[in-house]
């Protein structure tokens, strides 16, 4: 591209300070988590590569209408894919933006997805030192997130527990699409793991479990792809709920990452409604659903809701509650969110900062 | 007993028109004098009638799928009574004409063929049971929706008459409704000035969301709505609506309150992808005004009243809603069936209007029984 | 109304474009097909720098199935979130009329005519034998 690269002068009006609960780091090369794997599982990705259940071992099932979902300015002058190269992260996001923390969510080879149990959990091990090593101790604002490979509770509980006491690690990293709806009691050891060492759950959007993408079979256009990771997070929402898991773990914390907001309140009214008429076969769930997002449950702002009126996407805050929201830009994918321009509605400097940074202070305890 | 006419909007529910009545097959014997030899002597010899075809998505004493007060006491079917379904709901809103939606399990048998028989035989027994008893009363055509060349000739079997007014599919079946493969019904459909209903129901083909199976019923039905915005999204993709200008989808039972999410997300999604389907050259929010529509029960809000004109006021549009009850399913009490303290004209079109513009065999009312083609 | 000498037609060949400041704007210049063509750098929906999108052409169709292709390399895809803008008329393609970059008018001059006019290069210095591209704001 024969294009001259100025430095854009950000608007002086707002003094940015953000907390980006969403970048996702990327590989230079898949080698450089062969320091942190076993060579077992180092020949075995080399021989094998990644198991899943999909058609594509390496691609996901649609392509996305940007390669590797990213922003086309993301592309490091050195090479690499989007967020591999640090200095670029920083120049680019970090620095202009005011990123005081930002959290990783590293989501190559997939871990909690593969079907080989073994080598999903070795990757998660290797990636969670690969994240601190690679990443948080070369610049201090960044955090680490715990990858479990969740179909393997036993391991996954296990790297909870080791890296539980590592301030490097903010949070549990996990995708939706897990082999069955996240709430089910197979992965209730997990969620106690968390409590027991204050990590908050996160749900990233992905994942990929051999179940179609819909109830009545697999779309063919990434367009639809793309619209139904907010029905998935539905499902894993009221899987959480209808288990009755925030009552076993009422210190239980989840936060519904990249997700979409639009419909948080239809789905907590729609979880209300037929409780009321349904409790008899959930006699565990003793409140009204809504109350247990509401007590329960954060959501990151990206994808940022565009409802063509800037009253209605402040009636959704409100109905949401702007203590839940967390924001996060998705650095570098394609769908990024900036922090001075993806809200469409004047907020007071208040509520900004709220939703930038003061929300996700409390909520990952930077306050104390 | 109380004035049915004073619960709901302020200009009463008389001459309301139904769109979601569901009238229940008792058992397969009722089905047996519209099946071929063959299909008879395969009820006998394999005791299909012994089978119940209830659906898993519809249990049949669950608390949802029949209103308590409305559950016969003999422990019948709810909605297996005409005279019931008139005290309950025909004549006490002085409906003027009411939707029957079947769902049985005639089409959701894995044979192609099975289906196929037992949808003919539904809708035969739909027509002299309850359309050749009660004038007001319309129905959707059931049809096998898995086999596109037994679905059509199904559908052709009743275009000549006209009290069917509507072609019903469940939300989940084998494909996402807009494949191309589908598209043979959508198009007789158009011809036929019949809009394709898509009720909440799965065939049960794959798990009922992305991720997997729930444990309980409560999250499959909760997991309905997403299924509407999963396959809405799926026909303008597809380019259903390009292809077939005419086409009207009616989304039956289906929750509403999904819709703001669903036409932010879809728009902004159009406005980053449309290069990948062309065809879809206005924003899904709009082909969505033109071509959806939507019953009105169950509205999942905690205040119905200010849901409705907010979900107004999102989609710029009054003209979407239709007026049901879903009888005999609980999703109201008392005579609640729409809430009070609507606009009198936002009231009159979800009532009467709506659904008048929607099903254009609606109005041609009292035709002649069904004329062999 | 100032004219500003931005770039030499050859710094800017077919397909190619050019990031340059004009008066404190970011602006790019694309050429398409000898053409010259030039909107500002900003993104009307998220800020992003626009003139890094990919350049593409424009996909039509006149039923579900059939992709016809035409104007390759008119418009600029966001880098970003992917809105097309119309490199001739700085429009969206999604909301023609509510989304648009700002686009400027350029024309071709050669050298010697713009030595003896009354203009403001600010980048370099013109001279006769060559074609430059000129914007006006």
């Amino acid at each position: 591209m024969s294009i001259m690269d100025l430095d854009r002068k950000s608007p002086a009006k707002h003094r940015l300070q953000v907390i980006d609960c969403d970048i996702h780091p990327a590989m230079t090369s898949w080698k450089e988590i062969h320091p942190y794997l076993e060579k077992r599982w180092i020949d075995h990705l080399a021989v094998y590569g990644s198991h899943l259940r999909h058609a594509f071992s390496e691609a996901l099932s649609h392509p996305r209408m940007s390669p590797d979902a990213a922003r086309v300015d993301a592309y490091p002058e050195e090479g690499g894919p989007p967020g591999s190269s640090l200095d670029l992260m920083r120049k680019q996001h970090l620095d202009p933006n005011g990123v005081e923390v930002g959290m990783l969510i590293p989501l190559r080879w997939n871990p909690g997805s593969q079907r080989n149990l073994d080598f999903g959990a070795a990757l998660t091990r290797a990636m969670n030192t690969w994240q601190v090593e690679r990443w948080v101790k070369q610049d201090p604002r960044l955090r680490a997130s715990v990858l479990v490979a969740q179909e393997d509770t036993d391991a996954s509980v296990a790297e909870i527990d080791a890296r539980g006491g590592d301030p490097n690690f903010t949070q549990i990293l996990l995708l939706p699409r897990t082999d069955e709806p996240l709430g089910r009691r197979r992965y209730w050891p997990i969620f106690e793991a968390a409590v027991r060492n204050n990590l908050p759950i996160t749900v990233h959007v992905g994942g990929t479990n051999g179940h179609p993408s819909t109830g009545g079979g697999w779309g063919s256009y990434y367009m639809e792809e793309h619209h139904m990771v907010a029905q998935a997070m539905q499902a894993v929402m009221a899987s959480l709920v209808f288990e009755g898991v925030f009552e076993r773990f009422p210190q239980l914390r989840v936060v519904i990452m990249e997700g979409g907001l639009g419909w948080i309140p239809s789905l907590s009214a729609r979880m209300d409604k037929h409780w009321n008429r349904l409790r008899s076969e959930v006699p565990h769930v003793k409140r009204p659903p809504s109350e247990y997002v509401r007590q329960h449950v954060w959501f990151t702002t990206q994808p940022m809701e565009e409802p063509g009126s800037a009253a209605a996407l402040l009636d959704l805050f409100d109905r949401i509650g702007w203590d839940r929201l967390l924001f996060a830009t998705d650095y570098p994918h394609w769908d990024y969110d900036d922090p001075r321009y993806s809200f469409k509605a004047n907020l007071t400097e208040a509520q900004r900062q709220q939703i930038l940074y003061g929300n996700a202070r409390r909520f990952y305890g930077f306050d104390k | 007993m109380q004035d049915p006419q004073a619960a709901g909007p302020s200009i009463g529910l008389q001459n309301a028109i139904d769109c979601d009545l569901h009238p229940a097959v008792p058992s397969m014997a009722v089905l047996l004098p519209y099946l071929d030899e063959y299909w008879r002597e395969m009820v006998s010899v394999r005791a299909l009638d012994r089978l119940n075809l209830s659906l898993t998505s519809y249990p049949q004493n669950a608390p949802l799928s029949c209103r308590p007060d409305w559950m016969p006491a003999d422990g019948t079917k709810a909605g297996a009574s005409l005279a019931m379904m008139q005290r309950h709901v025909i004549d006490r809103y002085k409906l003027r004409f009411g939707i029957l939606n079947c769902l049985y399990g005639a089409q959701v048998f894995h044979s192609e063929d099975m289906a196929a028989a037992f949808c003919r035989a539904t809708n035969d027994w739909i027509r002299d049971e309850w359309l050749g008893r009660d004038a007001r009363l319309r129905a959707s055509i059931v049809i096998p929706a898995h086999n596109t060349e037994l679905a059509v000739q199904e559908i052709e079997r009743r275009a000549n008459d006209f009290r069917f007014v509507q072609v019903l599919m469940l939300v989940s079946g084998e494909v996402t409704l807009g494949r191309r493969q589908l598209w043979p019904i959508y198009r007789l459909a158009e011809q036929l000035k019949l809009p394709i209903g898509i009720h909440a129901g799965s065939a049960y083909r794959y798990a009922p969301t992305a991720v997997g199976w729930p444990s309980y019923y409560v999250e499959d039905y909760i997991a309905q709505s997403a299924a509407f915005e999963n396959q809405l999204q799926s026909m303008i993709s597809e380019g259903v609506f390009a292809k077939f200008p005419d086409l009207k989808v009616v989304a039956i039972e289906s929750g509403l309150t999904w819709l703001s999410g669903f036409i932010w997300r879809a728009d902004k999604t159009w406005k980053g992808v449309r290069a990948e389907v062309p065809w879809v050259t206005r924003a899904p929010s709009e082909i969505l005004r033109d071509h959806v529509r939507l019953t009105a029960q169950p509205i999942d809000a905690a205040d119905e009243r200010e849901a409705i004109l907010r979900l107004v006021d999102h989609l710029k549009s009054d003209r979407l809603f239709l007026f049901s009850t879903d009888y005999p399913h609980w999703q109201f009490d008392e005579d609640n069936a729409l809430p009070a303290g609507l606009p009198d004209a936002l009231a009159r079109n979800i009532l009467f209007d709506n659904a008048l513009a929607t099903y254009p065999r609606l109005s041609k009312a009292d035709q002649p029984m069904e004329v062999a083609r | 109304m100032t004219r500003h000498v931005v770039a030499t037609v050859d710094q800017v060949p077919p397909g190619q474009r050019l990031l340059v400041t004009v008066a404190g704007r970011e602006i790019g210049i694309f050429n398409i097909d000898g053409e010259f063509f030039a909107v500002g750098n900003r993104c009307p929906h998220n800020g992003a720098s626009l003139c890094k999108g990919r350049i593409v052409g424009l996909v039509e169709a006149s039923q579900p199935g059939s992709y016809q292709f035409s104007r390759k390399g008119e418009f600029l895809r966001c880098p970003w979130h992917g809105w097309e803008f119309d490199l001739r008329t700085g429009k969206s393609w999604c909301e023609p009329d509510r989304t648009k970059v700002r686009s400027y008018e350029l024309k071709v001059e050669a050298g010697e005519t713009l030595v003896e006019g009354d203009l403001r290069a600010e980048t370099f210095p013109v001279s006769v034998e060559k074609e430059y591209v000129v914007l006006e704001l």
